[in-house]
C-alpha cells in the first residue's frame, strides 16, 4: 500500500484515539459540571465538587481544542464542512462550552448567592449540552448530512438545521454520551470525595452507566434498519483528496453492517463498549471507583470504535450528493501535511501524557470541604 | 451555479472581527502577566523574601480572572474558521491547520495543564517546582502565541504552499517555510511584547492607584518599579520590530503599506513627506485636509534614501494585466476538472500564478462565472475589478496612526515613571500616577489597532494574493449569521461585566497577605463557607 494511504489510515486511527480522549477527560469534567447542583446540596459541597476537577479541567478541555485543531489539520475539507453544516448546533456547542471557563474561574469569587446559584445553572448547561451535542453529532453523521460541493471545492447545504435538530436517532445518541460523562464525571467525584458527595455520586453515576448501556442497545439495533452508505467502485485509497470526483457511493438499507459482514472479528467492540458500561455500574455498586473509573474509559474505546468501523471509510456521508461524501480517502491533508502532523505527535503526545499524569499524582488525595473553603486559591 | 450572498460574507467578517478584537482584549495580559509573575516569584525563590510571593499571588489573582476569559474566547477563534469559513478551511486548511494543531499540542496542553498546579501548587510543591511550574505556564502562553502568528503571517505572505489543481487547495509543502516566515518572526516578537506592555502599564496602574491612596505603599512601590522598568524594555522592542514588520510590508503587501500610509501615487524619494493626519477619502481616491512631514516616509519605510514606495494607483495599473491573466486561469482550471486533458492543466500552469487575481473578479463576471466572460465584456471585468485590490484606505491609515501615536505615549509614561521611581519620587508626583492609573486600557487599545492594521490592511484577501475573502465565507443565510451573532453579543457582555467587576473588586481590595503592612485591612472573605442548603 502507498504511504500516503497508509498515513490517511494513521490519521483515521488518532482521530478515534482524540474522539475517546475528548468522551472520557472532558467528559468527565462535564459529567461533573452536569451533577454539581444534585450532589452538592450546600455552597461547601459544591465547592468541594468543583475542586476535585479545579486543577485538572483546563488541561482536560485542550483534548477538546486538539480534536478540534486535529481534524482542521489532518482533515481540512471535513473540518470546513462539518461545522458549517452543523452551524447551529455547532455555535450552541461553542456558546455552552466557553460559559464553563468563566464559570470556574469566577464563581466563587463573590460572596453573594445568587451570584453562586447563577454559576451553578452556568455549570449545569455547558456540562449537559456540549455532551449531548458531541454525540448527536454521531447520530446524524450516521444519518447523512445534506450537503454537496460546488466547482471550487466550495460546500453548499442542502437540508435545514432542524432535520439534524430533531432527529430521533441523534438524540439517542446524545442522550447515550450524557450518560457516559454522568458515569465518569461521578467516579471521579468517588474517587476524591467523601460522604455525603461520594455517595450522591455513586447513585447518578450508576444511573448515568445504565442509561448508556440501555440506550446503545437500542441504539445498536436501530443502526440495522438505518440506511447506510457503501462504496459501489473500488477506490483508490492514495487518491489526491479532493471530494468533487474518484468515489461512486450508493444508500443501502442496513449498509452500515458491510464491515461487521466482512469481518465478524469487529463485533467483540460493541461488546466490549456494553460489557464495561455494565461491569463498570456493577463495580460502581461494590464501591470499586478507580476499576470503575477505567472501565469508563473502555466504554468510550468500544463505542467509538463500533461507530468507526462501522462506517469506516466514511467519516461524513451527504445524503443528498453520495459520491461527494467525505471519506478517509478524499478529505485529508496531504501526504507532506499528515506526515509532518504525525511526527510532530510522536514527539508532543508522549511528552503530554507524563506531565498530564505528574498533575493528577501532585493533586491525588481526597479533598475535603473545610480544605476547601479555607484555601483562597481554590475555586 | 450558487451565488455568493455579499450580506453573509459581510457579516462573517464582522463576526470574526468582533470576536478576535474581543478575544485580545485578554491575550496581552496573559502573555505579558506571566513573565512578569515568573520574574516576582524568581525573586522569592532567590532572596526568599515574603513581599515577593505576595505580590506574585496578588498579581497572579488577577492574572487567573483575566485568563478565564481569554481560553473561552480563544475556543471561538477555532470554531469559526470550520463555522464562517469552510472554503477558506478546505482551500488553506492543508497548511493553516498546521500550526493550529501544533499551538494545541506544544502550547496551550502545557498552559493549560500547569495553570491549575500554578493556582492550586502553592502547599503542595517545593519553592523550585512552582517556580518552574510559574515559567512553564509563561512560556506556553507565548509558544501559543507563536504557533497563532505563524499561522497568521500564512494568510498575509503564504509561504511554504502552492496551489494543486488534483485537490483544488493550497498543498502545505514545506514546514520549514511555514516556520521560518520572516513576517511569522517579527509579527510574533511584535505581538507578544506588545502584550508585556499591556501587561507593565496594568501593574504599574494598579499599583499607582495604591500609591495615591497611600495604601500597601512597599508592596505598591515594588510593583511599580519592576513593571515601569519591563514596561520601557517591552516598547521599545514593540516599535522596533513594528519598523522591521513596515520593511516586510514594503517588499511583500505592497498594497498595505500604501494604505497604511495613504499613499495614492508612487512615492518621491527621499522627499517624500511622511502624513501625520489626512482624512483619504476610498471612494475618490484622494487625501483632504493632510499634515505631512517632509523627508521622513523613504528611509522609515524602506530604510534607504532612494527606492520610491509603489502607490495605490499605480498599483491598481499594475494590477490589470494579472486580473486577465487569472480569469484565463481559473477558466482553464475549471475545464481541466472535467477533461483531465494535459492541455488545460498547461493552460492554467501557464497562468497559476495569477489564478487568486482571477478569482477576484468572480464578483463583477455576468452571473458570477468568470469562466464564461463574453470576449467583448472581459475589459470591463478587468477594469471593475482593479479597484478591489485596495484595502479600505480610511480603516487602515487611521488604526495604524493610532497605535503608533499611543506606543510614543506609553515610551513617554514609562521613561518618566522608571526614573521617577529608580529616584523614589514617586509618591509626590500625583499626576504621573493618575496618568498610570487611566492608561490602563490604552496598550490593550493599541494592540486592537494593530490587528486592524494588519487584517484590514491583508483585505480583499484572506490568503494574500491567493483566495479572496468573499470567496472564503461559509454559505450560510442571513438568518443563521442574526443567531450567532446576537448570541455572541450577550454572551460576551455578561462576560465583560463579570470581568470588570470582579477585577475591580479584587484591585480594591489589594493584596490580602501584605507583610509589610500586619494591620492592613483584611482582604474579607469570610463568608465563603456558607452550610445554608442552596436551591437545587
Amino acid at each position: 500500500m502507498e504511504l500516503y494511504a497508509i498515513l490517511k489510515i494513521v490519521w483515521a486511527a488518532l482521530l478515534g484515539v482524540l474522539f475517546i480522549g475528548l468522551g472520557t477527560m472532558v467528559g468527565m469534567d462535564m459529567g461533573v459540571g452536569t451533577l454539581l447542583r444534585f450532589v452538592g446540596r450546600n455552597d461547601g459541597e459544591r465547592r468541594t465538587a468543583l475542586n476535585i476537577i479545579g486543577p485538572h479541567w483546563d488541561g482536560n478541555q485542550v483534548w477538546f481544542i486538539l480534536g478540534g485543531g486535529a481534524i482542521f489539520a489532518a482533515f481540512p475539507t471535513l473540518y470546513g464542512t462539518s461545522f458549517s453544516a452543523f452551524y447551529v448546533v455547532m455555535i450552541t456547542l461553542l456558546f455552552s462550552m466557553i460559559l464553563r471557563p468563566v464559570a470556574f474561574e469566577y464563581r466563587s469569587k463573590a460572596d453573594s448567592r445568587l451570584w453562586r446559584a447563577g454559576w451553578d445553572w452556568v455549570f449545569l448547561v455547558s456540562g449537559f449540552v456540549p455532551m449531548f451535542i458531541y454525540g448527536a453529532a454521531f447520530g446524524n453523521v450516521l444519518e447523512g448530512v445534506g450537503y454537496h460541493f460546488g466547482w471550487t471545492g466550495q460546500y453548499y447545504q442542502d437540508e435545514s438545521f432542524l432535520s439534524y435538530l430533531l432527529n430521533p436517532f441523534a438524540i439517542l445518541c446524545g442522550l447515550m454520551s450524557v450518560g457516559l460523562s454522568v458515569y465518569q464525571g461521578g467516579a471521579m467525584l468517588m474517587l476524591r470525595a467523601d460522604d455525603p458527595i461520594w455517595s450522591r455520586a455513586r447513585r447518578y453515576a450508576m444511573g448515568g452507566g445504565l442509561v448508556a448501556a440501555i440506550l446503545s442497545v437500542i441504539g445498536g439495533i436501530w443502526v440495522q434498519f438505518l440506511p447506510g452508505f457503501v462504496m459501489t467502485a473500488p477506490v483508490n485509497p492514495a487518491m489526491p483528496a479532493n471530494p468533487l470526483h474518484g468515489q461512486s457511493v450508493a444508500v443501502v438499507a442496513g449498509g452500515w453492517m458491510h464491515n461487521f459482514h466482512a469481518h465478524p472479528a469487529l463485533w467483540l467492540l460493541p461488546l466490549v463498549g456494553l460489557g464495561c458500561m455494565l461491569l463498570g455500574v456493577g463495580m460502581l455498586a461494590r464501591g470499586h471507583t478507580v476499576v470503575s473509573w477505567w472501565l469508563g474509559l473502555g466504554a468510550w474505546v468500544g463505542t467509538i470504535m463500533t461507530v468507526g468501523c462501522a462506517m469506516f471509510p466514511f467519516l461524513m456521508p451527504s445524503s443528498t450528493t453520495p459520491d461527494q461524501s467525505l471519506t478517509v480517502w478524499n478529505s485529508t491533508a496531504s501526504e507532506y501535511g499528515l506526515g509532518c502532523m504525525l511526527v510532530v505527535a510522536g514527539i508532543f503526545v508522549p511528552i503530554i501524557l507524563s506531565y498530564t499524569s505528574w498533575c493528577y499524582y501532585v493533586m491525588r488525595g481526597k479533598v475535603h470541604t473545610a480544605d476547601v473553603v479555607n484555601d483562597t486559591h481554590s475555586y | 451555479m450558487e451565488f455568493i450572498n455579499p450580506d453573509v460574507v459581510d457579516l462573517s467578517r464582522f463576526q470574526f472581527a468582533l470576536t478576535a478584537l474581543y478575544h485580545f482584549m485578554f491575550v496581552p495580559l496573559t502573555l505579558g502577566l506571566t513573565f512578569m509573575l515568573a520574574a516576582m516569584e524568581t525573586v522569592y525563590v532567590v532572596t526568599g523574601r515574603q513581599i515577593y510571593r505576595d505580590m506574585a499571588q496578588f498579581w497572579g489573582k488577577l492574572f487567573g480572572i483575566n485568563f478565564a476569559i481569554g481560553v473561552a474566547t480563544g475556543i471561538t477563534m477555532e470554531f469559526e474558521f470550520g463555522t464562517n469559513w469552510s472554503m477558506y478551511s478546505h482551500f488553506f486548511g492543508d497548511m493553516f491547520g498546521t500550526p493550529l494543531a501544533i499551538e494545541g499540542l506544544m502550547a496551550f496542553f502545557m498552559e493549560s495543564t500547569f495553570v491549575g498546579l500554578m493556582f492550586f501548587g502553592w502547599d503542595r510543591l517545593s519553592k523550585q517546582a512552582h517556580l518552574a511550574i510559574t515559567y512553564l505556564v509563561a512560556l506556553g502562553s507565548n509558544l501559543s502565541a507563536l504557533w497563532i502568528l505563524i499561522a497568521n503571517a500564512g494568510m498575509n505572505m503564504p509561504e511554504g504552499a502552492h496551489f494543486d489543481p488534483e485537490t483544488m487547495r493550497m498543498q502545505f509543502e514545506s514546514f520549514v517555510d511555514l516556520v521560518f516566515n520572516p513576517d511569522a518572526q517579527a509579527k510574533f516578537v511584535h505581538t507578544s511584547v506588545a502584550g508585556y506592555v499591556s501587561a507593565a502599564m496594568f501593574v504599574m496602574g494598579i499599583s499607582a492607584f495604591y500609591l495615591l491612596r497611600g495604601q500597601h505603599r512597599q508592596f505598591a512601590a515594588r510593583s511599580f518599579r519592576m513593571a515601569a522598568l519591563f514596561g520601557i524594555i517591552s516598547t521599545v522592542a514593540v516599535i522596533t520590530l513594528g519598523d522591521v514588520l513596515g520593511r516586510l510590508d514594503y517588499e511583500k503587501q505592497p498594497t498595505k503599506i500604501a494604505a497604511i500610509e495613504g499613499l495614492w501615487h508612487t512615492s518621491n524619494p527621499p522627499f517624500e513627506p511622511w502624513i501625520v493626519a489626512a482624512l483619504p477619502d476610498d471612494a475618490k481616491q484622494e487625501n483632504r485636509y493632510e499634515i505631512g512631514v517632509r523627508l521622513v516616509l523613504t528611509p522609515l519605510i524602506t530604510h534607504t534614501f532612494d527606492q520610491p514606495i509603489t502607490g495605490m494607483h499605480e498599483l491598481e495599473e499594475e494590477a490589470g494585466p494579472r486580473i486577465r491573466s487569472g480569469i484565463d486561469a481559473v477558466a482553464a482550471l475549471r475545464r481541466y476538472g472535467v477533461t483531465h486533458s494535459s492541455m488545460d492543466l498547461a493552460q492554467f500552469t501557464a497562468h497559476e500564478q495569477d489564478m487568486g487575481y482571477g478569482l477576484l473578479a468572480t464578483r463583477h463576471a455576468p452571473g458570477q462565472d468568470i469562466t464564461a466572460i463574453p470576449a467583448d465584456q472581459i475589459d470591463d471585468v478587468v477594469r471593475a475589478t482593479q479597484p478591489d485590490i485596495l484595502p479600505n484606505v480610511f480603516v487602515t491609515f487611521w488604526s495604524f496612526r493610532l497605535m503608533v501615536f499611543l506606543s510614543l505615549w506609553f515610551f513617554a509614561l514609562f521613561a518618566i515613571s522608571a526614573y521617577l521611581s529608580l529616584k523614589r519620587r514617586l509618591e509626590r508626583s500625583r499626576l504621573l500616577l493618575k496618568l498610570c492609573m487611566w492608561s490602563i486600557p490604552l496598550p490593550i487599545l493599541a494592540t486592537e489597532f494593530g490587528w486592524i492594521t494588519a487584517e484590514a490592511g491583508r483585505q480583499p484577501w484572506t490568503v494574500f494574493g491567493w483566495l479572496p475573502t468573499f470567496l472564503s465565507a461559509s454559505s450560510h443565510g442571513v438568518s443563521y449569521m442574526v443567531f450567532s451573532l446576537i448570541g455572541f453579543v450577550l454572551l460576551y457582555s455578561v462576560f465583560i461585566a463579570a470581568e470588570l467587576y470582579l477585577m475591580f473588586k479584587f484591585a480594591r481590595l489589594g493584596p490580602e497577605h501584605d507583610s509589610m503592612e500586619p494591620h492592613a485591612p483584611a482582604a474579607s472573605r469570610a463568608s465563603a463557607f456558607d452550610m445554608r442548603p442552596m436551591a437545587s
